[in-house]
């Protein structure tokens, strides 16, 4: 295993492997939960699904790897996803991408060093009339300009130093 | 009067749930509804008389407004309410079209079955039940109406369920698509969150037609109300004895259940989204076997996507033959379009088919936004290609948006302008397929590659003489080669550009120019002697040190160190540094 990572507290997945354990098409829903209870997926947990599944390491990990959904990093406080979809790409996406880069020093799939924020992009949230949008926790944000998501970030962040 | 919030994510995003808070403090009883497609005058508040009827649309509503509007709904006066009320030339978005798949969006409340019922909910499926309807006599109403695929392929619907009816294999599988993953695109999404009801009961019909008792829905991740609304739906049906275990007394059964997606564009396609579906990693089979013979658990499966779904209770409920009066020879029925973009009055779309490009963009959408020209219309997403203006009178139809190279496409229809770069947007859609291709095929997994690199290359100003004949080269290799339909369709627009665009190509291989202005490495910065008062603002800020200049003198950039990054033209207080 692998030793930079810490101890994850695997009792939290028993039930979840319970749950599914007579469904043999659920790799996917259980590695979707193991990530909502770890915030991402640590490599004790993938092996642990591997061998309550009888599975080997490297099936789940090929799975977990193919779909951009999953994490093998612990993500930020606040994980922002930014659209680089046709719509807002067309209304200015590439510009709001600087912004935040400039404002945070992170790029796509990092995570600033104070663990606030991490910066995803993505193709298309499904507001495209409200292009460029961004989506920070389950917020979403549209009609961005530069400044305006500039702003938000730094509010964010404000908020989260008064805390 | 009765007041109504629209609360689709397009309308939640604009600050649709403030509005909502506001109003209920304002002493309003709130109701809610879903997407109405007209995301550009979001937020919008609607108010209802005790007649039932619609008495007002507010639009762009703010939370200060909630007082006055709590006001109005109090007394039923609504003079007061002027300058929120919708224009007669906003009013006329939702009247030029025709609405099916979308006829109870933004009217009912998406999270109450009672409201479905009342606009003649659940009626087409207790009617094929009540009165034995066979299901071939189901699959006949259907193929009377002509209603094809609207995930993209168009493919004929009664002839998918057919062959999974007639296929042996006991137990049967019915999948909805609802991973809409064409970027641009939200039919779909706003279909789910609006009116989730009437893609249960399209897919029980369908499930009944086929012989199926067991039924998915694949939601793509990034649309969590979507998957909540859903979920809501589902319990409501399966309390009211619509969904489980003998239907209405009729010893039908169908269970369904929600399969959030993980992010993969790739899952899409059909044969990935049962590897996926399986909890594999999302990669295409091969076909044949076409699913209708070897689909989830290689039982036979029969995949619609869910406008195909949403407009089967109407087909069920008046007939095909009405459905097939509307449209062309080839394409029958509505088709919902998300118009977006560059576009005046964008948002949600639905017209029979027949209708021009022209009279989507410009009658109904309003035509270009900020008094620019039209450069093209991109369809079909990274499948699609980029129609240009002298196709307008396109007619919506398979085959005649076949034949200009771009598709039909699930609906993503985005506008662009002047200031748009084709040869950019070609390379924006290779970045998306090169990253999503799911690597099977070599063809797909490194044509991609090579596309991409090599518009990125044309972008930056390194192109060489020869290269659109190299990208036509590759673009032939990549369609004849790839395993499925994402590497297959991947070079269309690629090919859409460079056959309506090829003088775009030109300037930036050969003169080095971006003649929309948009390829950042194309550009030309220079000051204006004139106006440049030497406060060496530009200077200070220039992260290459390519600005020079004595302090109250001209200052010049030296174009051989410039990295174009445009901070000289923000950091100018005087308009001196033009771009060019
Ligand atoms: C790369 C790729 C992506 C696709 N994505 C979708 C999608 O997001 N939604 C969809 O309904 N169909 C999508 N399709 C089409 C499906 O494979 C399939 O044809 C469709 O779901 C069938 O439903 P229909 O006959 O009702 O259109 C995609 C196809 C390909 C090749
Ligand atoms: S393209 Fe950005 S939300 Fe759809």
């Amino acid at each position: 295993m692998c030793k930079n990572c810490s101890k994850s507290d695997l009792a939290l997945l028993d039930p979840v492997l319970e749950e599914f354990a007579g469904d043999n098409h659920a790799l996917v829903a259980i590695l979707q939960r193991a990530q909502e209870i770890y915030g991402h997926l640590p490599c004790d947990v993938i092996y642990r699904i591997a061998e309550k599944r009888g599975l080997s390491p490297a099936k789940v990990m090929g799975v977990a790897t193919f779909y951009s959904q999953f994490r093998l990093k612990p993500v930020g406080k606040n994980l922002i996803l930014l659209c680089k979809g046709t719509a807002c790409h067309v209304n200015g996406a590439d510009s709001i991408a600087k912004a935040l880069k400039d404002e945070l020093g992170i790029s796509d799939g990092e995570t600033t060093a104070d663990g606030l924020f991490t910066l995803n992009e993505v193709a298309c949230l499904g507001c495209c009339s409200l292009s460029p949008v961004m989506m920070i926790n389950e917020t979403t944000y549209g009609s961005l300009t530069p400044e305006k998501a500039k702003e938000i970030v730094r509010s964010i962040k404000a908020e989260g130093e008064r805390q | 009067m009765r007041v109504v919030v629209g609360e689709g994510s397009c309308g939640i995003a604009a600050g649709a749930l403030a509005v909502h808070r506001a109003l209920e403090e304002n002493g309003c009883e709130v109701g809610i509804t879903g997407c109405i497609g007209m995301c550009y005058l979001e937020p919008i508040v609607d108010l209802y008389g005790d007649d039932g009827a619609l008495a007002a649309r507010l639009v762009k509503v703010g939370e200060a407004d909630a007082p006055r509007i709590a006001q109005a709904a109090k007394s039923g006066d609504v003079t007061g309410l002027g300058d929120l009320l919708i224009t007669g030339e906003d009013r006329s978005f939702l009247e030029k079209q025709t609405r099916i798949a979308l006829r109870n969006c933004g009217i009912i409340d998406p999270e109450s079955i009672e409201s479905y019922r009342s606009a003649g909910g659940y009626e087409a499926i207790s009617k094929i039940l009540r009165e034995g309807m066979t299901g071939e006599d189901v699959i006949g109403e259907i193929r009377t109406s002509g209603l094809a695929g609207r995930g993209g392929a168009g493919f004929p619907t009664w002839f998918k369920w057919n062959a999974a009816r007639n296929s042996k294999g006991g137990e049967k599988f019915l999948v909805c698509n609802a991973d809409e993953g064409d970027p641009g695109a939200f039919m779909d999404r706003a279909v789910i969150e609006s009116d989730p009801h009437s893609l249960i009961e399209g897919m029980l019909i369908a499930a009944y037609a086929i012989g199926a008792e067991k039924a998915f829905v694949y939601v793509r991740a990034e649309y969590p109300l979507a998957i909540v609304r859903l979920e809501k739906a589902i319990a409501q049906a399966e309390k009211a004895n619509l969904l489980g275990a003998d239907i209405l007394g009729s010893g039908f059964s169908c269970s369904l259940r929600i399969k959030a997606g993980a992010g993969a564009f790739v899952c899409g396609e059909e044969t990935a989204l049962i590897e996926s579906l399986e909890g594999n990693r999302g990669m295409p089979r091969l076909k044949p076997p076409f699913p209708a013979e070897k689909g989830f658990d290689g039982k036979p499966s029969n995949i619609n996507n869910v406008e195909t779904f949403a407009n089967v209770a109407w087909i069920i409920r008046n007939g095909g033959a009405a459905f097939a009066a509307m449209g062309t020879e080839t394409s029958k029925g509505t088709k919902v379009f998300a118009l977006t973009g560059k576009i005046r009055r964008g948002g949600l779309v639905e017209i029979p088919m027949g209708l021009t490009l022209r009279d989507v963009i410009f009658d109904i959408g309003g035509g270009i936004r900020d008094g620019k020209k039209f450069k093209a219309v991109q369809m079909g997403g990274p499948s699609g290609g980029c129609i240009p203006e002298s196709l307008l009178d396109t007619l919506i139809d398979y085959k005649a948006l076949g034949a200009t190279g771009a598709i039909m496409g699930s609906g993503g229809m985005v506008v662009m302008d002047e200031s748009t770069c084709m040869v950019n947007m070609a390379r924006f859609f290779l970045d998306f397929t090169a990253k999503e291709s799911c690597g099977k095929c070599v063809h797909c997994r490194i044509g991609t590659k090579r596309l991409h690199e090599t518009l990125v290359r044309i972008t930056e100003g390194k192109g060489r003489e020869g290269d659109v004949e190299l990208l036509e080269e590759l673009c032939r290799g990549i369609k004849d080669g790839a395993l499925c339909g994402l590497g297959q369709t991947a070079p269309n627009p690629v090919l859409t550009t460079i056959r309506y665009f090829r003088d775009e190509y030109d300037a930036h291989i050969r003169a080095k120019r971006c003649p929309a202005g948009e390829c950042a490495a194309l550009r030309t910065y220079s000051i204006d002697s004139g106006k440049c008062v030497g406060c060496t603002a530009c200077a200070k800020k220039c992260p290459a040190g390519a600005i020079a200049g004595d302090l109250k003198k001209p200052h010049v950039i030296d174009e051989s160190k410039c990295v174009k990054c445009g901070e000289c033209v923000k950091a100018c207080r005087f308009g001196a540094v033009s771009v060019k």
